[in-house]
């Protein structure tokens, strides 16, 4: 068994103790409640307040508990942030693909289209911003699919609808598509969603590497993929990139 | 044959950046430097120019290595500026006299009360399109000859010189003391109430007026013109262009037709529309000033509204009634609702701007009742910033006779969706983010590859214009007209509200 992650076990008993406080604790309270040298609790207390555990009192300097932990289960990065936050990698990726670029994240099962940047060819294209796509047949649906576990069941479970007849509606071929996703930290769609058009999608991570979004691009398979079918090396770096320089805006410190 | 880049200097109010374009227009690199703002006392704001200048050194040399570029790959270089913002200088040592007055000072305000009760005051407007206010570099440089001591004799005698920040950076690229060219473009000169809009130069009676040395003043350039051949930082690089930094959006979003206009969003906004090779004069409070000059041909005239109190709102919201706690997050609350509930925020924080212009108004929420929840206030946060974009267009459309078609955007708050939709609703026009965001720098950058042919013409700058996201109008005619004059009413309602006796900073 392996042994005890000692920060994590500190982090937990200042948790513990900012909630059963009746006001809040300043950095020399919770070292000395804890026996910890005041270095140490602080390394800790800046983490938590990093990922909004805890909160810092402007005037006073002194810590509580961060609103974030009462909304725990729900999402943590507002659509609105994560569309604010990765406006400026977004228009690169289109500009340098020359393919319309959305990012989404998963709302109630289903794709939300938080952002959309068209294609640079001034043919008139129309925002779709708010719209919903289905998870299994789009590259961000699968891409946010392999790193929520939940969705991803309640997907398979559903029997999911053939848009063309490259869909993967079978609950073995999509799991088997998500696993090559994780393995791979990118996913394409080849005619799933609409004959004739894919998609390339990587993931957008925040802190500690949670998945947050799905940035991706999408077009003509004529354009985004090479002759045997295979999207094109090229683009594929281009979302990586996209996604891992959104992710690094983010927080996330690996990606 | 390597590649060519240009590179553009947009000097900022907060920061100095540098940005590497390549060919099509694509950001290569940025690099960037904030500088510190000094607030000695209430309503001064001051930089250090010599920081700024120390602060070009370093970007710049930055920005090519994150690319990876040698100096010989640099075609050009382009300059965007804060406006106004006015530098004195020793023509021999190359120190400032005195910290830059920076746009927002309003140590200014007696000079100007003083000014416009002078003979003749009823006559500058019209020779350079702008209203006696504090924001404008000739009150500025007008107080500096009054308060530091022999320096209006000086400056007679041509020891000093003086400039807006492109021409400080422009002299001290091309040598400083030693041989720095001094001069100014027509943008930059038509924000200081010293030049006749229609000769594009200094004018007498101008000069006189505001009591200013002819000997200090830089000689007025071209936009987008080779000024000279830097010596220093990019040894060797030419000197193709300077905007202020308004106008370089303006130009960055290819606003080159008449009747095409931008509005760049962020804490106050700007709305500039191209009127043509004529200066318009304004009877609802915007102003007029040079949208641009390339080389020898005619320049472009723009009228332009500012807007106080855009973004800021939205950080007035965040961090006074602490209802959010990030900016965006004001669109997730704004939609939490279906409208505005009835409810109206004009944020005339100090007073009205264009084109109201009332400095005796102060904001106001109007329509409050039990009904009105957060996301409410949410709502009419973001339309009061729909709506104040709106109160310029009409200005504009009244003045210039030009009916807006299309709104070209850029800044940060195009990245609220429900607010650029709100826009294009209330303007009943599309509303339209080209995929270019760094319009300012890009402007410059494009203004000096025009100069030295790295791009062949306006044609090929357009053709690197693309949309990367177009909002049209979805708003029932009926219910827009019934917004607008509620809007107007609330507006009202803030009119009046600051007394003579009761105004602090008449104390």
């Amino acid at each position: 068994m392996p042994g005890q992650v000692q920060s994590i076990a500190r982090a937990a008993a200042i948790l513990r103790l900012l909630a059963s406080s009746s006001g809040r604790l300043g950095i020399g309270e919770i070292a000395r409640s804890l026996n910890l040298p005041k270095g140490t609790a602080h390394g800790i207390i800046r983490t938590l307040q990093d990922v909004g555990f805890v909160e810092q009192d402007k005037t006073s300097g002194k810590y509580q508990l961060g609103a974030t932990l009462l909304h725990l289960g729900t999402s943590y990065l507002d659509v609105n942030e994560l569309r604010s936050r990765s406006i400026n990698w977004a228009d690169p990726l289109a500009a340098r693909s020359g393919e319309a670029v959305r990012i989404g994240t998963l709302l109630d099962g289903k794709v939300l289209v938080v952002h959309h940047v068209f294609r640079p060819d001034d043919i008139l294209q129309t925002l779709d911003v708010g719209s919903l796509l289905p998870p299994h047949a789009t590259a961000l649906g699968k891409v946010l699919l392999a790193y929520d576990v939940g969705a991803a069941n309640a997907v398979t479970q559903r029997e999911p609808e053939p848009y063309t007849r490259r869909t993967l509606v079978t609950a073995r071929a999509l799991t088997r598509a998500l696993s090559e996703i994780r393995d791979n930290g990118w996913g394409a769609e080849i005619g799933e969603m609409t004959p004739g058009e894919a998609g390339i999608a990587a993931p957008i991570r925040g802190y500690g590497g949670l998945v947050v979004g799905a940035i991706g691009l999408s077009g003509p398979v004529d354009r985004t993929c090479d002759g045997s079918g295979n999207p094109r090396p090229a683009l594929v770096t281009y979302v990586r990139d996209a996604a891992r320089a959104v992710s690094r805006d983010l927080g996330a410190t690996r990606w | 044959m390597t590649e060519r880049f240009v590179v553009a200097i947009d000097q900022g109010t907060t920061s100095t950046r540098c940005i590497v374009f390549d060919r099509r227009g694509n950001l290569v690199s940025v690099a960037q430097r904030e500088h510190r703002q000094h607030f000695p006392r209430p309503g001064w704001v001051e930089h250090d120019a010599m920081e700024i200048w120390r602060n070009v050194g370093k970007v710049v040399p930055r920005a090519l290595n994150q690319a990876g570029l040698s100096i010989d790959q640099i075609a050009a270089i382009g300059i965007a500026n804060q406006r106004e913002t006015t530098v004195v200088w020793d023509r021999r040592t190359g120190v400032p006299v005195a910290p830059a007055l920076i746009w927002q000072d309003t140590r200014t305000d007696l000079v100007v009360e003083a000014l416009s009760r002078a003979s003749g005051a009823e006559h500058i407007q019209e020779l350079c399109g702008l209203p006696l206010t504090t924001y404008f570099s000739g009150p500025k440089l007008r107080w500096l000859l009054d308060h530091i001591p022999g320096l209006a004799e000086r400056a007679e005698r041509g020891e000093v010189l003086f400039g807006t920040m492109e021409s400080w950076l422009i002299w001290n690229l091309t040598g400083g003391p030693d041989g720095g060219l001094h001069l100014t473009d027509v943008t930059n000169a038509s924000r200081t109430m010293l030049m006749d809009l229609r000769t594009l130069d200094w004018h007498p009676r101008l000069l006189s007026f505001f009591g200013v040395p002819a000997a200090m003043l830089p000689q007025i350039r071209s936009s987008s013109e080779v000024y000279g051949t830097a010596t220093a930082v990019l040894p060797g690089v030419r000197i193709a262009a300077a905007l202020g930094d308004q106008q370089a959006a303006l130009f960055g979003q290819t606003c080159f037709d008449p009747g095409e206009a931008k509005c760049t969003y962020g804490t106050g906004s700007f709305l500039l529309l191209n009127t043509g090779t004529e200066p318009v004069p304004s009877r609802h409070g915007l102003l007029t000033t040079v949208g641009y000059r390339i080389g020898d041909e005619p320049a472009l005239y723009a009228l332009e509204g500012s807007i106080a109190i855009t973004g800021s709102l939205v950080q007035w919201f965040r961090d006074r009634l602490e209802l959010i706690s990030t900016a965006p997050e004001i669109e997730t609350l704004a939609r939490t609702v279906d409208d505005n509930g009835g409810c109206y925020i004009v944020p005339a924080f100090s007073g009205l701007f264009a084109p109201h212009w009332r400095s005796e108004a102060r904001g106001t929420i109007v329509g409050l009742t039990s009904y009105i929840t957060k996301g409410h206030l949410a709502r009419a946060v973001l339309e009061a910033t729909g709506w104040q974009t709106r109160e310029v267009v009409d200005a504009m459309n009244a003045d210039s006779g030009l009916e807006l078609t299309a709104l070209r955007v850029d800044g940060g708050m195009t990245a609220n969706n429900l607010l650029m939709q709100f826009v294009a609703d209330v303007l009943a026009v599309p509303v339209v983010r080209p995929m270019a965001a760094e319009t300012v720098s890009l402007g410059a950058a494009y203004a000096a590859g025009l100069a030295v042919e790295y791009w062949p013409d306006l044609e090929g700058l357009r053709s690197n214009w693309h949309p990367a996201a177009r909002w049209v109008p979805e708003m029932d005619a009926a219910v827009r007209t019934r917004e607008r004059e509620n809007w107007r009413r609330a507006v009202e309602r803030t009119f009046d509200w600051i007394r003579p006796e009761e105004d602090p900073a008449r104390r």
